[in-house]
């Protein structure tokens, strides 16, 4: 392929677009929405880039993954040099290309984006993943000597997973410690199928593992073996990554009521258990005819769209500002929209009322308008006097956001933590107030995104790095 | 050792079976009142069950199973030899034990295998311990032996009189009260509408009364909220709140209506579960009849 196009006919060259299965065929099945670039496709989209000389998409970028040169491997038709060019900042390219947010990230700096539109950084990412993954050429990475120092990766979420990956290559004994039965953390339990099909997600953690990461399921750090009866066990270093906890509610009145699900409960039962194919699968879960998903998050959205394709009749988002300020990706909000999903803004439950068997029936809301820009420069929702309204309703998922999970925090008294819950950290480093005990992603930031927290994972690994070196503290 | 390998069972009633499975870094480390979640195989779901006992030398622990569900049942299948797809644990607080005087445990059903490490583990606290077990029939009574030997005093009711006292827990643990019998703590373990009724009637008494609540739970590690429950007007996750609340403050309407969301769900999972079983003895017939 050409690949030194004048700057003004790349220009000419349209963002191509994502092939989706047909909106109609979804709504009604688990499969992947994003069908992938084609190869015509992804070396189109490779030639829009302008190899900018002072590339801005990096620094947008929470790895700084070298953008410019990896699109250029690909206009080169060099797929497997561009996956290794990017699997040099991040480990996980088949993961992020599908779920990062490249619209506020790269590709917000990229400087087409004002003019025209912006390189699709993020299809291209998954593009050279999937084709390493579909080609079998996996190329594993070379690795330090062994070291033969033994580090403890508490939890298999993207931050963990990046930790891991980085202290293998390092040569260093890794074993991933993790609670559930599977491994991925959010990965596996919170994004659905069909955004990120769970076979994917299989492949990457075949990879750690062939790179000598050791992977333990079932446990349950703090309860089965606190972090210091780990530094007894050997473990010189451990990385604490659990990800966020106890799901928020609203403190309304009627949230008991069956019928009332968190956005973790409803998803997990989805996505890591199979209620979808109950009872092939034991687990069950309620299908909803008229389901109200409170929040405006991927995470309500991942929600509203199972609700959607497990067989409701209206899926509704309740969010009390407008869609403007939904944290949500762009993608999402239109894919659900796509699909058939009702959108309520400016709309909060006060209540939710029940029947005699204690199933919730109806939800009473009230409508808001936005005010004056809160901390966090978002419009705040006010109250509009005199403005309840019901609506009938059998299923309620409450998608507003996770506090921190206790059990660390119980069970390593001198692990400081702030008045959430969250473990505090040195920001460079991911050092806490534990020698030899490192944390990051949600744990520390609260509900953020995959790559911060695999970016967090990275600075870790690096951080441990120089500790195991030079045993400062 | 392989791990989660179940190394004896015993049928303690119908549809009551013990299980002993392999898992040393629990069996260390559990506490009276804490829970494990295992799955039985891989379609299974994760279903909490309290440690009844464990052998730290022997590395093992103890759970007693109840055939009610689909996976339930198929637990009850398992024999001595079999392993099961996963165990996770310890989860929960461990109960809260200290010298108090005299502790009753009150137990209804297979409430009475949580009941039993608490109780033993209050006793070698250096409190007096009694027992009352309670269950419909004879053939339910279960841990009757263990737990005799574990506490001071046992009593036993069963609702159609089979066995031991004829009536319900309360009416025994009444005729202790009217006796002038009060405990410094109760304990009280088993079926909700019992745990309930005990609460109520010692209430009036000003005893302080634990109960250890079973809710519908996926992670057990307060990641899902699904087992959340009112206790004193606020809403507490069981999983790492719990299990053990003071029952004078739980709202147990509210968590009997909870414990019955899947009912419907659960006669379907049944119904293709009997449909299987009755498969897999066609087949057994048929291979018999090939042969």
């Amino acid at each position: 392929m050409e690949n030194n196009l004048p700057n003004r006919e790349r220009l000419k060259i349209k963002r191509q677009p994502m092939p989706e299965q047909d909106p109609i065929i979804r709504a009604a099945n688990f499969n992947e929405v994003n069908l992938g670039f084609s190869k015509e496709a992804a070396l189109q989209e490779a030639l829009r880039c302008l190899q900018c000389p002072k590339p801005t998409c990096i620094e947008g970028c929470p790895v700084n993954i070298k953008i410019p040169e990896f699109i250029n491997l690909i206009v080169k038709e060099d797929f497997a040099g561009a996956v290794a060019k990017i699997k040099e900042d991040n480990s996980l390219p088949a993961v992020c290309g599908r779920v990062c947010p490249q619209e506020e990230q790269c590709e917000a700096k990229c400087i087409l984006d004002k003019r025209f539109e912006a390189v699709s950084i993020g299809r291209l990412e998954r593009f050279v993943a999937d084709w390493e993954r579909e080609s079998g050429q996996f190329q594993v990475p070379e690795k330090a000597p062994e070291t033969g120092r033994k580090i403890a990766i508490i939890g298999s979420g993207p931050s963990g997973l990046a930790c891991a990956t980085d202290l293998a290559i390092m040569g260093h004994d890794v074993t991933v410690f993790e609670a559930l039965h599977e491994f991925g953390g959010v990965l596996v339990y919170g994004i659905p199928e069909f955004r990120l099909p769970k076979h994917i997600l299989k492949v990457e953690i075949d990879n750690l593992k062939n790179l000598g990461v050791k992977f333990v399921k079932n446990f349950i750090a703090g309860r089965i073996a606190t972090l210091n009866e780990l530094f007894t066990e050997g473990f010189e270093a451990i990385f604490v990554g659990v990800g966020a906890g106890l799901p928020w509610f609203m403190n309304i009145p009627g949230e008991n009521l069956n019928g009332v699900y968190s956005a973790n409960e409803f998803l997990t039962r989805v996505n890591l258990m199979r209620a979808y194919d109950f009872p092939n699968w034991d687990t069950p879960i309620q299908i909803g005819k008229n389901v109200a998903v409170i929040g405006g998050g991927n995470t309500a959205m991942d929600a509203v769209r199972t609700a959607k394709r497990l067989g409701a009749k209206r899926a509704m988002i309740f969010y009390r500002r407008s869609e403007a300020e939904m944290p949500a990706r762009i993608e999402e909000v239109h894919h659900a929209k796509e699909e058939g999903v009702e959108f309520h803004t400016l709309v909060s439950p006060i209540r939710y009322e029940g029947d005699e068997n204690g199933w919730v029936k109806k939800a009473v809301s009230v409508r808001m308008e936005l005010g004056e820009p809160d901390a966090s420069g978002r419009r705040r929702p006010v109250l509009i006097p005199d403005s309840e309204f019901e609506m009938e309703i059998d299923q309620v998922v409450v998608a507003i956001g996770n506090g921190s999970n206790p059990i660390i925090g119980q069970t390593t008294p001198d692990l400081t933590l702030n008045s959430w819950g969250n473990i505090v950290v040195e920001e460079s480093s991911g050092k806490t107030s534990k020698r030899g005990v490192f944390a990051g992603g949600d744990i520390v930031t609260g509900g953020a995104t995959v790559i911060l927290a695999m970016g967090a994972g990275r600075k870790a690994a690096k951080a441990i790095q120089k500790y195991l070196e030079n045993n400062e503290w | 050792m392989p791990l989660n390998k179940i190394v004896k069972t015993e049928l303690l009633g119908p549809e009551v079976k013990l299980f002993e499975i392999t898992a040393p870094r629990i069996a260390k480390k559990r506490k009276a009142g804490q829970f494990i979640i295992l799955r039985v195989d891989d379609h299974g779901e994760r279903i909490p069950l309290t440690i009844a006992d464990a052998d730290a030398e022997k590395g093992t622990i103890t759970v007693i199973v109840q055939g009610l569900g689909a996976t339930s049942k198929r637990f009850l299948q398992k024999e001595a030899g079999d392993i099961v797809w996963d165990l996770a644990g310890p989860l929960g607080k461990p109960t809260h034990i200290e010298k108090r005087g005299l502790v009753i445990a009150v137990s209804g059903g297979v409430g009475t295998a949580v009941a039993m490490p608490i109780a033993a583990a209050s006793k070698k606290a250096g409190n007096t311990v009694y027992s009352i077990i309670g269950a419909r029939t004879k053939e339910l009574v279960i841990l009757e032996k263990e737990m005799t030997e574990r506490t001071d005093k046992i009593f036993i009711t069963t609702d159609d009189g089979s066995y031991g006292r004829k009536g319900l827990v309360t009416d025994q643990l009444k005729s202790l009260l009217d006796d002038g019998i009060i405990p410094d703590e109760l304990v009280a373990i088993g079926p909700l509408p019992m745990m309930r009724a005990v609460s109520e009637l010692t209430r009036s008494y000003n005893i302080p009364t634990v109960v250890s609540l079973n809710s519908i739970m996926i992670d057990g590690t307060g990641m899902c909220g699904g087992c959340r429950a009112t206790v004193d007007g606020k809403t507490v996750f069981v999983c790492v709140d719990g299990p053990e609340f003071d029952g004078h403050k739980v709202d147990f309407a509210e968590l009997g209506r909870r414990q019955k969301a899947y009912l419907e769900q659960e006669k379907q999972s049944m119904e293709a579960f009997s449909h299987q079983c009755r498969l897999e003895v066609k087949a057994k017939k048929l291979k018999i009849e090939t042969a």
